[in-house]
């Protein structure tokens, strides 16, 4: 019921919005939970398990109660805490866990059925086979119990990621947070203020209590803006830090105002320092259905009166142990709310004007919705009275959690009641204020001031100190008050439906360790994360078990301190944002080509260039195939990784990083070249070019460029720092195309600007060359087989030249291949890809021992040398070509002798690479098989289980096409 | 976690990628030492000595000294030249 004046809300701006299917009006400033409260609504959601009625507890982001979901359609927000949703015209929000509705919900048979379902039920009761369980209990179960739904449609995800810097991140903006972002940036320091609420100021905005002369909501609100005026200060509301990490690094997730285009940000803040004043969470107490719609937390209750100016109930009855129980009920006494009982576990006196109950606690609820409780009096007395709101005050809970990620544990202080955070839990961070366990207005400003003065003082930094403001130090003489004695199931985790008695439970079935209790009884595992209920728990543990608290332990707190969505975490992952896209500087000529793309790491390049009449991809693959062959094709390169080497010892460290050597190169000659891990085997294969006597041009495979990288920086600083050489990619700085078949120099010639003279350029040479003014680099080495050039100018004029040359080709009867093509000339000349260096063969398995030099040491020389990698029992390259009836081959296919059983142990080798040859009219491929230089000739039989293909092969060498060589030399 | 590079600065995890342990590459052929670099590691509760490659900055080898236990990054030097 909204009150007639008061509150932090704008009564000139009414929201209309929907709950359950019904139209309501709430007022900006409101927030869902306020709105519902303001219009009468007791019960807004169902438990977890038992799916009791529930209302509103809380006013903040521990709410375990009040959980809705939001939205409709693909978007639809599961989950949401009507505590923390900003009101909103036209804001559409459900309750969830309930069926048909909220008020009437069938499997509120749960609650009748509680007995059964106690602690551990799951365990006693679903036995059986794993089948069972997957079939049956688990789907049954799920359906039961749960929270909110998916859409489990494709959502506009509106989500975005950034990264802040800071001197100092003060978590909080309350009375402690604002001193102390005040006192540091006073003094110059770099200041973000972060809190979780769309208002910053904390629990002054929920008390009545006045702060330096005016009321505590003014002075936070005049301090805020101060703050948001000073150009080294950011003030980030509705923004909840998650996680605290290494070094200072802290996740943050910022709701957006309603209406804005995103809907959240993830940060990633990096502070030199940090204040935590998260404040202190206000616990219930247990006692017998304390988890009824009406019952209240009690500075729950003085929020919804002063910031919302609305009264949660007609008749209300306080109960707990210290002086904010009178508080609570002057505050809706004033409000003209009808005190029923103000019940004071305490022996006080005073509050005349206060129906008070001194030394008498609430032993329990009644009613489904609250309608009255039953008051136990010091001397065995019941008294029964009628309300319909219980404003609950257990003692509060310092907000220590964050302190808890990196491993800090809890100390307890008995002056409290509760655990704070051991001092230097997370390295630069102070924690201070309320969640530090000083619980009064005034201690929370002067430790807020010290915070912020220590924090700049430690950077370096001083200046002037803001006055303290006058404001409450009373203590309130509280005394811990747990549990209720009395009959009945009294509420712990109030979102997982955790009692004292299934608490007590676990505790006599032995599981005794606080961690397995967690796990036994679910006690802390909802989305609030326990904080409600996890200290409660570890009293009644601690009771159960005859231990202390501190005794007992705390559970650990883990990131993220709210719930997260798992798109805020991905933000810009969904989609095209999910990897970089690499393209050639011939992407779009490809494009316009109508090439089908394919995926090569990062990299697009094209599958095969389509033309008129061909239906299929082999049908192009095989004209391309021939073009090399017959003609002239054109190929754009350029992703293989291309790094210079430079420095008076270039030649000594390649030698170093290729088991073959280098030095020996004369300039302007290409050699191949083979590089192992550490552990022996092949890592990758390419080509290096001497371009001058102190420089050289290798490449590597595309897949592999990064990890060629790596290796040789590793080598060069780590390995061989007695070298004097540099070296850098420039892949993308050079756009490299290849020109393969007969024709091939005739092609080039017509671009080269002095052409090449006949004997010039033999096989494996390269140089400078310049085409159409522009310097290039020519490399004649051949991947087809064929007489064949790459030829390399700087990218910009990559296309321009990949353009002319696919034109002169094309009127040569040749033009651009793609990549399956390109597959098909390797194969047809038993030229490796990764399909064979695999990181499991050795130069020895691909008949590349021979590669390995014995004049030098080399990066996997010595591992290459143990027996186990030169056994000639080893998987060892070799060509296979159908025999029989069947011609086809099938990559990743096994082979076995021709008349042995099909099974794996009986496996003599796989097939690594397949391609339809047209040059031969056959299918070739390559295999390793075990001992395979000594069969060629031998049949084996291939076997594709997974195809259910089988066909005769025959053994025989890797090189189909050509084995001489003479056409890639003529 | 943040590395400071001794050329960039204090940079986020995401530019470097670990090399593993520091050790000692050994000399000649294949033996136990050989054996020990390539396979065995130390499982430290305290400080290691770490390779850390600073890939997406100066591509710069580093040293980096760390407490497994606190996670504190006691120093990160360049690999000496």
């Amino acid at each position: 019921m909204r009150l007639a004046k008061g509150g932090l809300i704008d009564r000139d701006r009414q929201l209309g919005f929907r709950f359950d299917g019904h139209g309501y009006t709430g007022m900006e400033g409101d927030t869902l939970a306020s709105a519902l409260l303001a219009n009468g609504l007791r019960t807004v959601a169902r438990s977890f398990k038992y799916h009791r009625p529930r209302g509103i507890l809380t006013a903040g982001s521990e709410e375990p109660n009040a959980l809705v979901t939001l939205g409709r359609g693909a978007g639809q927000e599961p989950n949401a805490r009507a505590t923390t949703v900003e009101l909103h015209q036209g804001l559409d929000a459900r309750s969830q866990n309930a069926w048909p509705s909220v008020g009437f919900d069938v499997m509120e048979v749960n609650d009748w059925l509680s007995p059964f379902l106690g602690a551990g039920f799951y365990y006693k009761t679903f036995m059986g086979p794993a089948r069972i369980w997957e079939r049956v209990f688990e789907p049954v179960i799920r359906r039961a119990a749960g929270l909110g739904q998916l859409s489990k449609e494709v959502a506009d995800l509106r989500f975005d990621k950034a990264f802040a810097f800071c001197d100092l991140l003060v978590i909080g903006a309350g009375p402690t947070g604002l001193m102390a972002a005040w006192t540091a940036a006073e003094a110059g320091a770099d200041v973000i203020l972060a809190d979780e609420d769309f208002l910053p100021g904390g629990r002054l905005n929920a008390e009545r209590a006045g702060v330096g002369g005016q009321s505590g909501a003014g002075w936070a609100a005049d301090i805020a803006a101060r703050l948001s005026a000073m150009p080294n200060v950011r003030v980030m509301t509705r923004t909840t830090v998650t996680g605290v990490y290494d070094q200072g690094t802290f996740g943050a997730l910022q709701r957006h105002a309603p209406g804005a285009r995103m809907q959240e940000t993830f940060w990633r803040i990096v502070a030199k320092r940090s204040v935590l004043a998260a404040g202190a969470t206000e616990r219930p107490v247990a006692l017998a259905n304390n988890d009824r719609p009406g019952v209240m937390m009690a500075g729950a209750v003085r929020s919804y009166l002063n910031r919302f100016a609305v009264a949660p109930g007609k008749t209300a009855v306080v109960f707990g142990a210290s002086d904010e129980v009178m508080r609570t009920a002057a505050d809706l006494r004033d409000a003209g709310v009808h005190l029923a009982a103000v019940v004071d576990a305490r022996p006080v006196t005073g509050g005349q004007d206060m129906p008070l109950r001194s030394g008498a606690v609430v032993e329990r609820v009644l009613g489904r919705e609250v309608e009255g409780v039953v008051i136990r009096h010091a001397d065995g007395r019941e008294e029964r009275v009628q309300a319909d709101l219980l404003a609950l005050s257990g003692g509060w809970n310092p907000t220590l959690h964050l302190t808890c990620h990196l491993n800090g544990r809890p100390v307890w202080r008995d002056d409290v009641a509760a655990f704070v955070p051991a001092p230097e839990a997370v390295p630069g961070m102070t924690a201070t204020g309320a969640c530090n366990g000083d619980l009064t207005t005034a201690a929370c400003l002067a430790a807020g001031r010290a915070a912020g003065q220590a924090a700049a003082e430690s950077l370096g930094l001083t200046g002037a100190l803001p006055d303290l403001p006058e404001a409450d130090g009373a203590d309130a003489g509280a005394m811990p008050l747990w549990v209720v004695p009395g009959k009945g199931r009294k509420w712990v985790d109030f979102q997982n439906d955790v009692t004292v008695k299934d608490i007590a439970q676990a505790a006599r079935e032995n599981f005794r360790s606080v961690e397995h209790m967690k796990r036994y009884t679910t006690q802390g595992m909802a989305t609030d994360q326990g904080r409600m209920g996890n200290v409660t728990a570890l009293s009644v543990l601690a009771d159960a078990t005859g231990r202390s608290i501190p005794g007992t332990g705390t559970t650990t707190f883990r990131p993220p301190f709210a719930p997260i969505h798992i798109a805020a975490l991905g933000a810009g992952g969904q989609g095209k944002g999910f990897a970089p896209e690499r393209f050639t500087a011939s992407h779009a000529v490809t494009l316009s080509m109508g090439a089908p793309l394919i995926e090569a790491g990062l990299w697009y390049r094209p599958s095969y260039y389509p033309r008129a009449g061909e239906t299929t991809w082999r049908q192009s693959c095989d004209r391309e195939v021939g073009m090399v062959r017959t003609r002239v094709g054109v190929c754009d390169v350029s992703t293989l990784g291309k790094i210079d080497v430079q420095g008076p010892d270039a030649a000594a460290f390649l030698d170093f990083v290729y088991t073959n050597t280098m030095s020996t190169l004369p300039v302007g000659k290409v050699r191949y070249g083979l590089m192992l891990r550490e552990d022996g085997h092949v890592m990758d294969d390419g080509t290096c070019a001497r371009i001058g006597e102190t420089q050289f041009v290798v490449t590597t495979t595309t897949a592999a460029a990064g990890l060629v990288m790596k290796q040789m920086e590793f080598a060069a600083q780590v390995l061989r720092p007695d070298l004097d050489v540099r070296m850098i990619s420039v892949t993308e700085q050079w756009a490299q195309t290849a020109v393969a078949g007969p024709e091939a120099r005739a092609l080039l010639n017509e671009v080269l600007d002095e052409p090449m003279a006949d004997g010039a350029w033999p096989f494996m040479s390269c140089g400078a060359v310049s085409v159409g003014g522009i310097p290039a680099r020519l490399f004649r080495i051949s991947f087809s087989g064929e007489h064949a050039y790459e030829i390399a100018v700087p990218a910009r004029y990559g296309e321009s030249l990949f353009r002319q040359l696919v034109a002169k080709a094309e009127a040569r009867g040749g033009g651009a291949y793609g990549m399956e093509a390109l597959n098909v000339l390797r194969v047809e000349k038993g030229l490796l890809t990764h399909a064979e260096l695999d990181g499991r063969t050795t130069a020895y398995d691909l008949n590349l021992q021979g590669m390995m030099s014995k004049k030098k040491d080399f990066v996997g020389r010595a591992a290459a040398q143990r027996d186990g990698l030169l056994d000639p029992d080893r998987p060892r390259l070799v060509g296979i070509r159908p025999v029989g009836a069947v011609k086809q081959l099938t990559a990743g296919a096994f082979l076995f002798e021709p008349d042995a059983e099909k099974t794996r142990p009986n496996a003599q080798g796989t097939v690594s690479s397949v391609a339809y040859s047209p040059t031969l009219g056959h299918f070739v491929g390559l295999a390793l098989l075990k001992e395979g230089p000594e069969r060629h000739g031998d049949t084996v039989r291939m076997v594709d289980h997974l195809r259910g293909i089988e066909t005769l092969c025959e053994v025989c060498d890797p090189v189909f096409f050509d084995p001489e060589g003479g056409r890639v030399r003529g | 976690m943040r590395l400071t590079c001794p050329h960039c600065g204090a940079r986020d995890l995401r530019e470097f990628t670990y090399g593993g342990a520091v050790l000692d590459r050994p000399e000649g052929d294949w033996g136990p030492e050989w054996d020990a670099f390539i396979h065995l590691r130390d499982n430290p509760a305290g400080l290691s000595r770490e390779w850390w490659y600073h890939e997406k900055g100066c591509s710069a080898w580093l040293v980096v000294e760390r407490d497994t236990r606190t996670h504190e990054v006691v120093a990160v030097a360049e690999v000496s030249r």
